[in-house]
């Protein structure tokens, strides 16, 4: 390996260090004692080559986003508030439904702070206190924490311990104070709490499940300190408590009766009036409450809006003495007379969305009604006292990809007429975020890509004639200019400006975000599935959205209520015929979230982003399996499992059903059942025989079943290798010229199981009761090939199978830390076949298939050692020919992305290697696994709610593409092994051309000197 | 004399043999040989082969309390379940109330003629043979039943040789693992058995304890890096840096030799043209062309 030995001292002595060569402690160590022989150094120098290439994957400060990516997102915005009086700068905060609270930039949509809550902290929602402070109610009222404005500090946070599970309200009066000190009311669990604003401390505490009150709503009655708490008991009381927002005295209590009976669906108009529907939701009772005094109405909701079917919905908005419901495929806005009296002021189409009433000048409120017209949006804002009045009419053109409006809200300032002017926040249902104002949209957030659920990969097109590479490539003269900077760099001559004009140009080079197929494979278009039922192509280079396509069959429609996406699979990668073919994508959907819900199918061109076709709603799927066989048009044969183990063949063409019948006999899978603990295998019958069946169904039948005992054993876990991996060598040669063939099968299952207890959260059960099981299984025949307990281990368990080997992660409650271990499994059958010349000259008898009916002799290695992080995610490198060494690429409780090499956790470590085992790399033992700070891949930057990490083999032996996603994309390259088969992409040309001139010069020079040297002994 | 003695010695040793032959024992021998394995072991060679005999009432017998039976059904392809043949093994109870199954024992029932007409259209159509066992061996079949499954073909070598690796976990059954002996080479061929009954190999498996981690005391200090870090001797200079040093030698020893040369030449053409001219000789030569 020649370039790092090149490129190694230039770049210690020169680059502005920020890491430190990580590798050079494992020199040290490796290094051979004084009293090692001459005759050795040599290797050991070889040896210090090796490690350095393994194991120095740190990164350079100037080198951040030469081949990385880092996007931020925030997810769907649920809540909103703006901040734009008397401050400089304009923001709006947001909590999101990935439990994100962001202040944003109004200006440019920027992300001036975040704060990404656990995931089980759903935000409940969010106030601005005093111009100060952001007070966030979250995971179900439990927690109540305040936020710095300006830059997201935490300033406290209470713990709200309620004494049973309710709605939950955030209620910032406006003027409530004892002794200067500001309340904050906070209902969860059944208890309304007042805390100070200052320090978060709880002043005092009002609990309201003891008396079996269901609250439905908290309000302050405007202008006092009584804060009315409104709620039902049973279905058909309904209470009402005056309380002393000062001390949380209660002054009154109220009850009255509905005979009717209550719904749970409220929601409060104007301050002294709830509204609510009553059990049968045909009725609408309106209650007033105004001073205390109860009054119960009720109309049948038909007398309103005439004739209806269905679910009846108020909508919660507060919009005055308005209110909103839904029902029909409509949005009725009804207004609350003085008298109590039902108006019907409005009817719209249920796909638009209303904001919140504005108060803005004197009294008045402002109400936004967004509805689509053609492929256009109208964005009316209207008066909230006299719905006839529009104070606003604007029509903004919306790319259709975006779908339906879900949520607006607004805002007001004075234009420079003075007059009122609105700006809309508004979220459409791929998950973006936008800004309109004056008809325009001014700035789009992508937040549909905070929740990704799939990722695959495609290549882009390949070059064509007509598409010249000199396009995107500038003029020559740009391209020596670049390269001179480059030396200048290299030669430490540039200046500070060269130096940023030298950074712009890395960071924006064309090379990388050109629009195809290049030859080391590094571009390529991630297709991502997002929860939004959308698809979008990101280029590899930049991370700019190629195309993006809202799945219309995935869309809500009358046979699919709530339509989700589930994956999404290569469906044709076209080869031979690449030039004129593109490739295609399959995405799996479903009509609800259970798994009994019908399927839904759709194809989608991954070029062009259009669907090319799509089924469905069709039977339900349980699994897609990719089968390896392909069509002559090059579409991958996908066998999808219904939940009766019925398989389906797709594509649905003749031939597909010539290749598979061939080879249906030799089709196996397997489901596994996690709630009842059973795994059972299925191999083809026959054709389906039930009715409506068709000739692309098959019946399943039972093979093989495995049946952990349910009182001691719950599967918690489960890997299996990656169907596209490639192994490149199969055996291992140990010390002493021994060979150890590796057992690889791509028909393992590996299966954690803990007992009962230890399968929750960390604490819930004590080390005697913990225990942790581990199995190998072969998924054809239904083997075991190994069991293994780990006592007083339990979850969290996280694995990944690659090669020969699983490596899992979990907690031992004995030694109060995280282990992770490695399990090996070689094949002694074929460990007398030890002839190594054999294998070289290729004698040898591999190509012979292998059946797993045959007893598998399989020896298994194991070792644990402890790991210092929990784990969100794990996974390994993969690359084109598997001959680069391995990572483990684990994604942290930090939400960072760390690699550890795969020769770290080697089950052959141990305390004193041998001379030779050193010699072959083999690390000694230590009880725990290094973290090296340097082998972050994403080194400064935090992939936020970091939820999985994929790797995708780019053509280039040494080099793997890794993408890491959850509220934040990250993307970069990463080469295990170092590049040791390219040149690096700031190799200086233009040294190499200047160093080849200079010798030119001397040759031409001396050979000038000598014959003129020449001619002079001639004369002489 | 001396023959006396020996006659004594004899009639001694005749004595002595047959007071030893006179004692029987009337305790009831457990032939522990017959159990067949210790099946907790986990890498024992396999049980003896037990030839197929007719299943014995074995829970009659009043000693047997701690002793459970089970019994193995098999298919042909897609037919039903009926029973092949029993298992017999020795339930322990250990002081904490742990149950584990030892001694497993196996006898096979022998095909009926109906079964071997079955057997023979599965080794035609290259179908699959199953098997399947209870769950649970103290109150059958437990939560489901055990299944597993080989192709038929797989079998037959002389008679129709059949390994079972039981994974067990207290009374319970997690898995089997059950197949032919050996190989199975793929494409399977035909091959009738020449003999029509079953040599059954059993093992009943348990789990393997994972190997403790290693825990080390400081008496190795981990670095940063959480690399061993035995305290690297310092070295000398030219250990160091002899890579640096070598070629640094070998351009000034070659600088040397030049500049000895040069002298050498120097004075040569000293002798001929005077000192200042060998300097600039290039310069007029130029202008001479």
């Amino acid at each position: 390996m020649p370039t790092p030995i090149i490129s190694l001292p230039l770049s210690l002595s020169l680059r502005t260090q920020i890491r430190q060569f990580s590798a050079s402690q494992e020199i040290e160590g490796a290094r051979s004692p004084p009293q090692a022989m001459a005759a050795r150094v040599l290797s050991f120098y070889l040896l210090l080559f090796l490690s350095i290439a393994q194991l120095g994957v740190s990164l350079y400060e100037d080198q951040v986003g030469l081949m990385d990516w880092h996007q931020r997102y925030i997810g769907k915005v649920k809540h909103a508030v703006f901040h734009t009086q008397r401050s400089g700068r304009k923001r709006v905060m947001v909590s999101t439904e990935q439990n994100v609270i962001a202040s944003l930039d109004l200006r440019h949509g920027d992300i001036f702070w975040r704060r990404v809550l656990g995931a089980n902290d759903s935000v409940d929602g969010i106030e601005l206190a005093f111009g100060k402070y952001v007070i966030s109610l979250s995971s179900a009222g439990g927690t109540l924490r305040a936020w710095n404005l300006p830059d997201g500090q935490m300033v406290w946070e209470t713990s709200l311990q309620g004494s049973k599970p309710s709605k939950a309200f955030l209620l910032v009066p406006t003027n409530l104070k004892v002794d200067k000190d500001n309340l904050v009311l906070a209902f969860g669990g059944g208890c309304l709490v007042a805390v100070s604003s200052i320090d978060g401390e709880m002043l005092w505490k009002k609990d309201f499940a003891a008396e079996s009150l269901e609250v439905q709503q908290v309000v302050q009655s405007p202008g006092s300190d009584v804060i009315y708490v409104l709620g039902f008991v049973g279905s058909t009381q309904f209470d009402i408590y005056q309380i002393n927002g000062k001390n949380g005295e209660v002054i009154h209590h109220e009850t009255s009766n509905y005979a009717g009976g209550f719904s749970r669906n409220t929601l409060i108009v104007s301050d002294d009036v709830l509204v609510a529907l009553d059990v049968t939701g045909s009725i609408l009772i309106t209650v007033n409450f105004q001073g205390g005094k109860v009054r119960i109405d009720d109309k049948p909701i038909s007398d309103l809006v005439g004739y209806y079917s269905g679910q009846v919905e108020l909508l919660a908005l507060r919009l005055g003495r308005m209110f909103a419901l839904k029902a029909h495929q409509h949005i009725a806005l009804i207004s609350v007379t003085n008298e109590g009296k039902l108006e019907v002021a409005e009817k719209v189409n249920s796909a638009a969305a209303i904001s919140d009433a504005l108060p803005f000048s004197e009294g008045q409120l402002a109400v936004a009604r967004v509805h689509h017209e053609d492929n256009k949006v109208q964005l009316t804002v209207k008066l909230g006292n006299d719905w006839s009045t529009n104070l606003l009419d604007e029509t903004v053109k919306i790319d259709g990809q975006r779908g339906l409006v879900q949520k607006v809200f607004i805002n007001n300032y004075i234009r420079t007429d003075r007059s009122h002017g609105f700006r809309a926040l508004v979220v459409m249902e791929d998950h973006s975020l936008l800004l309109v104002q004056q008809g325009e949209i001014v700035w789009t957030r992508e937040d549909g890509l905070a929740s990704v659920l799939d990722v695959t990969t495609t290549e882009l097109p390949v070059e064509k004639d007509g598409v010249s590479v000199s396009k995107v490539e500038q003029n020559l003269f740009d391209w020596l200019k670049g390269h001179v900077l480059k030396l200048k760099g290299t030669l430490m001559l540039a200046t500070p400006d060269d130096m940023v004009a030298i950074q712009a140009m890395r960071l924006k080079s064309s090379e990388k975000s050109k629009m195809t197929r290049d030859h080391n494979g590094f571009r390529k278009l991630l297709i991502v599935l997002t929860q939004a039922r959308k698809l979008y192509a990101l280029h590899t280079g930049d991370g700019r959205i190629i195309w993006s396509l809202l799945i219309g069959s995935l869309r809500k429609s009358d046979a699919c209520g709530h339509p989700v996406g589930l994956r999404v699979y290569p469906w044709q990668v076209p080869h031979h015929h690449a030039m004129d073919e593109n490739p295609s994508v399959l995405v799996v959907g479903r009509c609800q979230l259970s798994q009994d819900a019908p399927g839904i199918l759709s194809f989608v061109d991954a070029y062009t982003g259009s669907e090319i076709e799509s089924s469905g709603p069709v039977h339900d799927v349980l699994q897609v399996i990719p089968l390896p066989f392909t069509d002559s048009t090059e579409q991958r044969l996908h066998l999808l499992i219904d939940t009766k183990q019925r398989g389906h063949l797709y594509p649905r063409s003749r031939e597909a059903l010539g290749i598979f019948q061939q080879k249906s006999s030799n089709i196996y899978w397997y489901s596994i059942e996690t709630g009842n603990g059973i795994i059972r295998g299925y191999a083809i019958k026959g054709s389906c025989i039930h009715e409506d069946s068709d000739d692309f169904c098959f019946e399943p039948r039972d093979l093989w079943s495995v049946v952990f005992p349910g009182e001691s054993e719950k599967i918690i876990s489960m890997a299996t290798p990656k169907l596209n991996e490639v192994v490149h060598t199969q055996a291992k040669v140990m010390v002493e010229q021994d060979l150890m063939y590796k057992y690889i099968s791509k028909n393992l299952l590996f299966v954690a199981t803990a007992s009962p207890k230890a399968s929750h959260g960390i604490g819930s059960a004590t080390p005697e009761e913990a225990s942790l099981v581990v199995y190998l299984i072969d998924t054809v025949t239904g083997r075991v090939f190994y069991r293994m307990t780990h006592q007083g281990c339990q979850a969290p368990v996280h694995a990944v199978f690659s090669e020969n080997w699983v490596i899992y992660h979990y907690f031992n409650l004995r030694a109060h830390r995280y282990e992770m271990s490695v399990i090996e499994i070689y094949d002694q059958s074929r460990a007398d076949n030890k002839d190594v010349l054999k294998l070289v000259v290729g004698k040898h008898n591999l190509t012979v298939p292998t059946s797993s009916y045959s007893r598998p002799e399989i020896v298994a290695k194991s070792q644990s050692y402890f790991f210092t992080h929990s784990v969100k995610a794990i996974t390994v490198t993969l690359t084109a020919k598997g001959i680069t060494s391995k990572q483990m690429l684990i994604g942290t409780i930090g939400d960072q992305v760390l690699a550890l090499d795969k020769r770290y956790l080697d089950p052959r470590r141990s305390l004193n290697p041998s001379q030779a085992e050193k010699e072959e790399g083999v690390i000694p033992l230590t009880d725990s696994l290094p973290v090296i700070p340097q082998s972050y891949l994403t080194h400064a930057l935090k992939v936020e709610g970091l939820r999985d990490v994929i790797t995708v083999p780019a053509k280039l032996e040494s080099t793997t593409l890794v993408f890491a996603y959850g509220v934040d994309l990250f993307f970069t390259r990463l080469a295990p092994s170092r590049t040791y088969d390219s040149l690096t992409e700031d190799f200086s040309y233009a040294l190499l051309l200047l160093t080849i001139v200079a010798l030119v010069a001397a040759i031409v020079v001396t050979w000038i000197w000598s014959e003129r040297k020449e001619l002079q002994e001639k004369w002489r | 004399m001396e023959k006396l003695m020996l006659i004594l010695g004899l009639a001694m040793v005749f004595v002595g043999l047959g007071l030893s032959m006179a004692f029987h024992s009337d305790e009831l021998l457990v032939e522990d040989e017959e159990f067949g394995l210790e099946g907790s072991a986990t890498d024992v060679p396999y049980a003896r082969p037990s030839q197929p005999t007719p299943t014995r009432k074995r829970s009659s017998d009043p000693d047997s309390d701690s002793k459970i039976q089970f019994s193995l059904e098999h298919a042909f392809g897609e037919s039903e379940f009926s029973p092949a043949g029993t298992f017999t093994a020795r339930l322990k109870t250990w002081s904490q109330g742990a149950q584990t199954l030892t001694k497993l024992r196996f006898s096979r029932n022998s095909l009926t003629e109906a079964e071997m007409e079955q057997f023979q259209k599965l080794l035609q159509g290259d179908d699959f043979y199953r098997i399947r066992l209870p769950s649970n061996v103290l109150n059958p079949p437990g939560r489901d039943y055990i299944v597993s499954s080989v192709k038929a073909r797989c079998l037959p070598r002389d008679g129709l040789d059949e390994h079972f690796v039981i994974h067990t976990e207290g009374v319970n059954i997690l898995a089997v693992n059950y197949g032919a002996p050996g190989a199975c080479p793929y494409p399977r061929q035909l091959k009738l058995p020449s003999k029509w009954a079953f040599n059954s190999y059993t093992i009943l498996k348990n789990t393997e304890q994972a190997p403790r981690t290693p825990v080390f005391t400081e008496e190795i200090t981990v670095g940063e890096n959480g690399e061993i870090q035995v305290p690297p001797p310092e070295k000398s200079f030219w250990a160091k840096y002899w890579m640096y040093l070598i070629p640094l030698g070998l351009i000034v020893m070659n600088a040397m030799t030049q500049a000895m040369n040069m002298p050498e030449e120097q004075a040569a053409s000293q002798g001929q043209q005077g000192g200042a001219a060998a300097q600039r000789a290039p310069v007029p030569a130029v202008r001479r062309r």
